[in-house]
């Protein structure tokens, strides 16, 4: 435990590091990178609510990043074409303000999260898999079939949105920003894991029929735990989105939910860094691989095949000589 | 609209129904068997469409052509079964899901690597070309014709293996008790590693016959791969019977819905905007479909109640 706390410090202090050398060193494309592993990690915080505290394979959790992708991408282009949305009797200004985004893109992917966990949820395991993948599929046919906004070509919004007090265009800032939303996050979950929810939604992962008999219900907990989960990957979806200043379908793919759990698993599936440790990791390996080679997914396919087979703790699971975090 | 051209559809959805059965069969038989997830199935479709067009460009014979596709895809599997996949029965869910996931970043780049971005065609052997007359005056191109046709005869195929053969027996206890069977003498890993062999064999007879109708290129086995698995949790997991029920159902919803949902909503709006609804809603009809089927039964409609 002690030993985990001093990685988890040495991980997010090694983040800062780089982008205190980055800043310094006047490189703002690293700056641009370490902004992309803070994002990522977020989407992989809520995902690891959802799979290392519920134990809920979701292979769709790209569906949230879509939605926070899209809410941002849908009002700031309703603001920057000044027509509002109008949704029937509804009509909706357009907004430039990153934290009404924000706040739109937490309650849309909310919603999707409790829609679809609503169904999903009635099964579990490998239908709980499949069913989520599914999902994901449905969301990214239908955001290229829609033409309103920008279907297969996806969306482009040409002026970062602002945030008061802030400019969202210097990429320190940006990241300033994007990192203080993941250590609210990560306390977040080192608090959920303590409190009597998480621990019920705990007890719910390991003995389902214990945690009924004592009077819980795992299901309405794992949907808890799913909508917590969805409504923080949507929120690192809509900061994707601001980073690259473009949303496109690509943001609901299935290699995305994929690439989400890779993180969680290459880090250390339960662990509170683990998603950061993964997705840090994930990053640097694109950026250098990806230099190497232009095919550099085979050596991440033999890299990820080698961690499943023969270190099932992931990187923090190596670093703590512990294999699992569970119990 | 008229009724030939509805009819016309009802074929075109048979024909994705049996070829996305021939997928199907084999994920819903290893998971039966085995109780592996295996993403990588996709893979696999896409190492026989691109075996039989590089041996069609080689030699011209189509039947050449779907042998390979057979063998290659086969071959895969047995070797991908006892390098890797072995290790994973014993897993839960989720690294399976990640192993297989690693699988096929290797597969499809690997592909990339060996025959590069580019797509590669396979043709319609000439006597397979052009329309054929249905009773009726419908014309119908006589390759799709084929496939609605091979994919029923291998599904009675593999009813019998299943249901009449002594390896049929060995799956069938398989399912049901595997250490009982091992008890009794069977090579167990024997019998899953030609368990998988047979369901990457199916798969890439799959990707030789879409092959041809569509391009062969890097990728082409994941969207493939995915309405298998809506496929399969609509049957019931493990179930052949439910694999080819849920697959009928599946290409009937998706080529009719893409064919009547713009049609239904012409009715009652304009043309530009009744094609976009009604297409927006199409892709999205088998999900629909497959949610609701989960919500009335969870296992799928010949899933075991257990």
């Amino acid at each position: 435990m002690m030993r985990e706390r001093y990685i988890n410090a040495a991980l997010l202090g090694g983040l800062l590091l780089v982008v205190f050398w980055a800043y310094t060193g006047d490189e703002p494309f690293t700056i641009t990178l370490a902004t992309r592993v803070a994002i990522l990690a977020l989407a992989g915080v809520g995902l690891n609510i959802a799979l290392g505290q519920g134990g809920l394979v979701s292979l769709g959790h790209a569906v949230f990043f879509g939605i926070g992708g899209y809410a941002m991408g849908i009002l700031a282009s309703h603001a920057q074409s000044y027509q509002p949305l109008t949704l029937g009797p509804l009509v909706i200004e357009g907004t430039k303000s990153m934290p009404l985004i924000w706040l739109t893109a937490m309650v849309a992917s909310g919603i999707a999260a409790l829609l679809i966990g609503l169904v999903s949820l009635r099964t579990g395991g490998v239908y709980f898999i499949m069913i989520t993948l599914a999902f994901g599929q449905m969301f990214y046919y239908f955001a290229i079939s829609w033409p309103a906004y920008g279907g297969e070509d996806g969306l482009s919004i040409y002026v970062r949105n602002g945030f008061p007090g802030l400019n969202t265009l210097d990429p320190i800032q940006f990241f300033g920003l994007c990192f203080a939303l993941l250590l609210a996050a990560l306390a977040f979950h080192a608090a959920f894991k303590h409190a009597p929810f998480g621990l019920a939604l705990n007890a719910a992962r390991q003995s389902p029929d214990r945690a009924q008999a004592v009077g819980l219900d795992p299901t309405r907990l794992r949907l808890i735990a799913f909508v917590i989960s969805g409504v923080i990957t949507g929120l690192a979806g809509a900061l994707f989105a601001d980073l690259n200043r473009f949303v496109s379908p690509t943001m609901f793919s299935w290699q995305l939910s994929g690439e989400l759990l890779i993180f969680i698993i290459l880090g250390g599936t339960g662990r509170l860094c683990g998603p950061v440790a993964g997705a840090a990791m994930f990053i640097a390996l694109e950026h250098w691989l990806g230099g190497l080679s232009e095919y550099w997914h085979i050596y991440l396919g033999a890299l990820l095949l080698g961690v499943v087979l023969f270190a099932p703790g992931g990187l923090i699971g190596i670093a703590t000589r512990r294999e699992a975090a569970h119990d | 609209m008229s009724l030939m051209l509805l009819i016309e559809q009802v074929l075109n959805g048979l024909q994705l129904g049996v070829m996305l059965f021939l997928m199907a069969s084999g994920l819903t038989l290893v998971f039966g068997v085995m109780g592996l997830i295996n993403l990588a199935h996709g893979s696999l479709y896409m190492v026989g469409a691109f075996a039989a067009a590089w041996v069609a460009a080689a030699t011209g014979s189509f039947l050449l052509a779907l042998a390979a596709a057979l063998a290659a895809a086969a071959a895969a599997g047995a070797i991908v079964e006892v390098v890797v996949i072995r290790r994973l029965y014993a897993r839960d869910h989720l690294d399976q899901v990640l192993a297989t996931f690693a699988l096929i970043l290797v597969f499809s780049e690997g592909t990339r690597w060996i025959f590069g971005s580019f797509p590669l065609y396979l043709n319609v052997p000439d006597y397979l070309a052009g329309p054929v007359t249905l009773p009726g005056g419908i014309e119908y191109p006589l390759y799709r014709l084929s496939l609605i046709g091979v994919g029923g005869l291998i599904a009675c195929a593999l009813y019998l293996l299943i249901a009449r053969t002594r390896l049929g027996v060995q799956i069938r206890a398989g399912e049901a008790d595997r250490e009982m069977i091992a008890a009794l003498g069977v090579d167990i890993s024997k019998l899953y590693t030609v368990v998988f062999a047979l369901g990457a064999a199916l798969a890439g007879l799959a990707g030789a016959l879409v092959g041809t109708i569509q391009s062969v290129q890097v990728g082409m086995g994941e969207p493939v791969l995915i309405l298998a698995f809506v496929v399969i949790v609509i049957g019931g997991i493990g179930s052949i019977k439910g694999a080819f029920v849920g697959a009928l159902l599946v290409g009937l919803t998706d080529t009719l819905g893409a064919f009547l949902l713009p049609q239904l909503f012409g009715a009652f709006m304009d043309v530009s905007s009744a094609a976009a609804v009604g297409s927006a809603l199409a892709s999205m009809l088998i999900y629909l479909l497959m949610a609701a089927v989960l919500f009335l039964r969870p296992r799928g409609l010949f899933g075991d109640t257990a």
